[in-house]
């Protein structure tokens, strides 16, 4: 199961990043995933906890918003989706010269910290 | 107390495609032509790779390869006949390789004496798809023991890949294959991508997919020479 290696890969960055920004805790990591990325998000949702054990992301909260596979048709010179099994064909007109506009984005997009400062503010 | 929102807007396997970079630019120096194959386990990749490996030392090609393994050493070993150098990766439990574990393997080898470097997976058609290994040419295995609907089950790994290669030809007609199902498959999920079939027992198509692989590093090197930054 690649989720988990893909988890390690995530919970990495969001802690270099939160590291660096002075963080004590990250709440909630914002992920852009998409529908042609290959990766599963049930699985990728049961490895984060696994992975973010014991790092500054432990107990986050990991928001996936979907990314549907849109194309460019050539042939009708218009923006199309693709839907499962993402054949890929314009639905519309049924041509194959479309370029990929989205749909295999893997991305953090941001994260939730607590800040240290914030803590002793408010004892 | 207010959480402080940072934006990253940062790809999850910015690591891995950083250090395939630095392979593929590496490898393009040394004019070594890099394929990746990819496939189920039982797809016959280890056996396609043996008998292409064996032609083409044969033919004073330059070839090696590098074996990621789950478990057992039995697929170096045997690529091993071929008379080319085979180094293995032991991937202790991973389901994919990482640009990071090929470039630490390559230490000490080298790559300017090389003409195809060869690359086999681990057999899995879902994790490799996401992870570049700076190779120059992706190869997706299907055999015809599988069924034809394989592409539409994996749609991510068909479509990252540049050449789709139908094995085990030889025994299509015992296990009722669909052919033209099959290809129709190919093409729709996967329309960029150029379709073989070989059969490593009876050598069927095994000369075209060679020479295939032959026509393609001759491009990328006479493009590289073209123009040398990319
Ligand atoms: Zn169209």
């Amino acid at each position: 199961m690649h989720e988990l290696s893909i988890a390690c890969n995530l919970v990495e960055i969001v802690e270099e990043a939160a590291r660096a920004a002075g963080a004590v805790r990250v709440t909630r990591v914002r992920l852009r995933l998409g529908d042609l990325a290959g990766v599963m998000e049930d699985a990728l949702r049961f490895s984060f906890p696994v992975a973010a054990q014991g790092t500054l992301a432990e107990g986050a909260e990991l928001a996936i918003e979907r990314v549907p596979v849109r194309v460019f048709c050539t042939q009708c010179n218009a923006d199309r989706t693709l839907t499962p099994p993402f054949v890929y064909r314009c639905p519309e007109c049924g041509a194959s010269r479309l370029q990929l506009l989205q749909g295999r984005e893997l991305q953090v997009e941001s994260i939730e910290i607590e800040e240290n400062h914030n803590e002793t503010a408010h004892p | 107390m207010k959480p402080r929102i940072l934006e990253l807007r940062k790809a999850v396997l910015d690591k891995n495609d950083e250090i395939a970079r630095t392979l593929r630019a590496r490898f393009e120096a040394a004019g070594v032509f890099v394929v990746n194959l990819v496939s189920s386990p039982g797809a016959g990749k280890t056996a396609l790779l043996e008998e292409t490996m064996r032609r083409m030392v044969e033919r004073h090609w330059r070839v090696a390869a590098i074996v990621g393994d789950l478990a057992t050493e039995n697929d170096a070993r045997r690529l091993a006949r071929s008379g080319a150098p085979v180094r293995q990766i032991e991937t202790g439990g991973l389901c994919h390789l990482e640009a990071e574990l090929v470039a630490r393997r390559l230490e000490g080898w080298a790559l300017e004496e090389l003409d195809f470097l060869f690359i086999e997976n681990v057999g899995n058609l879902v994790c490799p798809s996401d992870y570049d290994l700076g190779e120059a040419l992706r190869v997706v295995l299907f055999s015809t023991t599988e069924g034809e609907d394989k592409p539409n089950k994996y749609p991510p790994m068909f479509y990252s890949a540049d050449v789709v290669v139908l094995t085990k030809m030889d025994l299509a007609a015992a296990t009722d294959f669909d052919y033209a199902g099959a290809v129709a498959n190919v093409r729709t999920v996967a329309p960029h991508a150029v379709l073989l079939e070989t059969s490593a027992r009876t050598g069927e198509g095994l000369d075209r997919w060679i020479e295939f692989l032959v026509a393609r590093h001759w491009e990328a090197a006479t493009a590289t020479s073209a123009a040398p930054a990319r």
